[in-house]
């Protein structure tokens, strides 16, 4: 276990809590709402997976994009039954995040009741092997998971910036009022952004079960925290600052596995949140925006 | 003078509801100890008293900060966790005392000392948390509950996965409800107080709090440590209560209960918090069967609440003795005036608003 091996294993799990802290900042960037219940949409992802890998026995693609699809559905629906009555009425932020909260152990004693607390094995589907690079073999399932991430933050960053939905939802977020007038249909702007942030909930939950093949109902809390803990570190509500933060935190939390004790590398998560709010409250990439009253 | 004057009845009416108040507190705690040495109580419902005393301090404390002040805290049961291991290693390792009068001062002692450990946690995460406006207090309480409860863990003289041991059960129900009480009060008056009102307003509009001169972050800092506080002795209390406490028990979904409670009774309504965490605690004990299913209706009613009545059961209002007795009267008086008009065969009086306007034009 050297160095560089220690690198690599954390941009593996950084990607994962990269594409999970997206899903937070987007949501974050538009709502204003710490959406509880992120984390546990990585766990339905998963477990949509399992359901049409392992029982359907459909094939690979066929599990990533049902997985994809039944995520949008479910984030959207808690947007719809859970979240828009609150929004509209202009709740408390207080309401909002129990709410959030509400929704989270919802879905994970749900699917305890459903799939039963005991963890699930699901045998790798990544190709095995490995190659060298700089004195450390690097496994294919470590190469794709990094690619696909890469990719998917491109796609993303197109998405926002070049298409006609991209420049709703920034103007929603910029300012909900005025987007309405505008004539922007922000009700399912916002659905759109649940949509898309539970989606890539779905793909860091098949990234997940390719590098750690086991899932329980529990799974999501702690890597959706790490995720959000990564959202804050790079910026709350910027795309490339979720990229970078995620992997800081991997790379961070892995570091501390080798080198330290692996106990401790949890607290070290939470050490990391503790000192950026104390010295850079808006983040690596954040913008500082100002109150008005 | 002039302002005494109007002030005195005001205080009278004040003096009389503390005084019931006090007189009810009294008149439980001699009722459920003449029941015990009845053998009323046996010692199955003697525990389940102690536990409701001990949400009651837990459920009080946590609507201090999220009822009056308003901010979300996710890991109560880490500073109860803290409290309650504080307390169990000092009564075990300290070497005074833990018979007689000795030992209520050992047990006092160890109480306060878990709870200022809890306290002194709290102002760690507090100070980066609460300096800032938004949301943060609840994501960082949420980490701390989960990093507490791995630390316990994998230290050593926290005896680690199986507990720790031992523990004198110095926790009588006495001791129990005389705490309880006391958090009570002191939760209420500090409500009442200036420092209360200053939470309140923060509670409000931060900013416009902010702008009329309260230090946001000092007061939000006191309402956090003193919920921390009394978080921590009411782990004490556990801990002597139960005898072994294992990491296990602090975990997530007990901080949700707590929370649960709350928002149930009404946030920012300490009665309604005593009284739900008096039935979510007698509740789940009447309905083992459903166990499974606890958290899943917990999460329910905690959507439900925040969709439908978001202020809780009781709202901000609290249920006293003599504003039952003022309602008591405004009902028979209403009740009166029904009769009468009823005997004269009148009609009700119209509350029109339209009716009056015109009267006063005519």
């Amino acid at each position: 276990m050297n160095f560089i091996t220690q690198i690599i294993n954390g941009l593996n799990a950084g990607s994962i809590y990269a594409l999970v802290a997206l899903g937070y900042s987007m949501v974050y960037g538009i709502v204003k709402l710490i959406n509880f219940a992120h984390g546990d949409i990585i766990m339905v992802g998963a477990y949509a997976v399992y359901v049409v890998l392992i029982m359907l026995k459909l094939p690979l693609w066929v599990s990533v994009l049902a997985s994809m699809a039944f995520c949008a559905l479910v984030g959207v629906l808690i947007e719809k039954l859970a979240y828009s009555r609150l929004l509209n009425a202009g709740a408390q932020r207080i309401s909002l995040l129990i709410t959030a909260i509400g929704v989270s152990i919802f879905l994970q004693n749900l699917f305890q009741l459903l799939f039963s607390s005991s963890a699930k094995s699901v045998p790798g589907f990544f190709p095995e092997g490995s190659v060298g690079f700089g004195g450390a073999s690097v496994g294919f399932g470590t190469i794709i998971t990094i690619a696909a991430t890469v990719l998917v933050m491109i796609l993303l960053q197109l998405l926002i910036n070049k298409t006609k939905t991209g420049k709703a939802m920034r103007a929603v977020s910029e300012d909900a009022g005025a987007a309405r007038l505008m004539g922007i249909n922000t009700e399912s702007t916002i659905a759109f952004t649940f949509a898309i942030g539970s989606a890539l909930a779905a793909v860091g939950a098949v990234l997940y079960m390719g590098s750690y093949p086991q899932i329980t109902p529990y799974m999501g809390s702690m890597l959706g925290l790490k995720a959000f803990v990564a959202a804050v570190l790079g910026g709350i509500g910027s795309v490339p600052g979720a990229m970078i933060g995620g992997l800081i935190m991997g790379v961070a939390e892995s570091l501390t596995k080798g080198y330290i004790s692996s106990n401790i590398s949890d607290a070290v998560v939470f050490g990391i949140l503790i000192v950026v709010l104390l010295f850079k409250p808006t983040g690596l990439m954040g913008k500082n925006v100002k109150e008005k009253v | 003078m002039s302002k005494k004057n109007k002030l005195a009845p005001y205080m009278k009416k004040k003096l009389i509801s503390y005084l019931i108040n006090f007189l009810l507190v009294v008149a439980g705690f001699v009722v459920i100890n003449v029941l015990t040495t009845l053998g009323v109580i046996d010692r199955y419902i003697a525990g389940i008293l102690t536990m409701v005393c001990i949400n009651i301090i837990l459920a009080v404390s946590l609507n201090l900060v999220t009822g009056i002040l308003g901010q979300l805290v996710l890991g109560h049961a880490g500073f109860m966790a803290v409290g309650a291991y504080t307390a169990a290693l000092f009564t075990i390792h300290s070497g005074l005392p833990l018979e007689g009068f000795g030992g209520a001062i050992t047990f006092l002692l160890a109480l306060v000392l878990g709870g200022l450990v809890a306290a002194l946690f709290s102002v760690i995460i507090g100070i980066p948390a609460l300096r800032l406006k938004g949301d943060y207090l609840a994501i960082i309480t949420l980490g701390f509950g989960e990093i507490i409860r791995v630390l316990i863990l994998n230290l050593d003289f926290t005896g680690g996965a199986l507990g720790l041991r031992n523990i004198p059960g110095m926790t009588t129900f006495n001791w129990v409800y005389i705490l309880a009480a006391l958090t009570v009060y002191i939760i209420y008056s500090y409500m009442l107080s200036r420092h209360g009102r200053a939470v309140l307003a923060i509670r409000e509009d931060e900013i416009a709090a902010e702008a009329a001169g309260i230090h946001t972050t000092y007061y939000k800092m006191a309402a956090f440590v003193m919920a921390a506080f009394f978080a921590g002795v009411a782990g004490g209390l556990y801990a002597h209560y139960i005898g072994v406490i294992a990491p296990s028990k602090f975990n997530f979904n007990y901080s949700v209960e707590i929370l649960v409670m709350v928002v149930l009774g009404g946030m920012g309504s300490i009665t309604g918090s005593v009284i739900a965490a008096a039935v979510l605690t007698i509740l789940p004990e009447a309905l083992r069967a459903f166990s499974d299913y606890r958290m899943l209706l917990y999460s329910v009613v905690l959507i439900l609440m925040m969709l439908f009545r978001p202020g809780g059961l009781l709202g901000r209002s609290e249920l006293s003795i003599a504003g039952l007795g003022r309602w008591i009267k405004r009902m028979a008086q209403r009740f009166a005036a029904w009769l009468r008009r009823r005997k004269n065969g009148e009609k009700a009086p119209k509350k029109d608003k339209k009716s009056r306007k015109k009267g006063e034009v005519q």
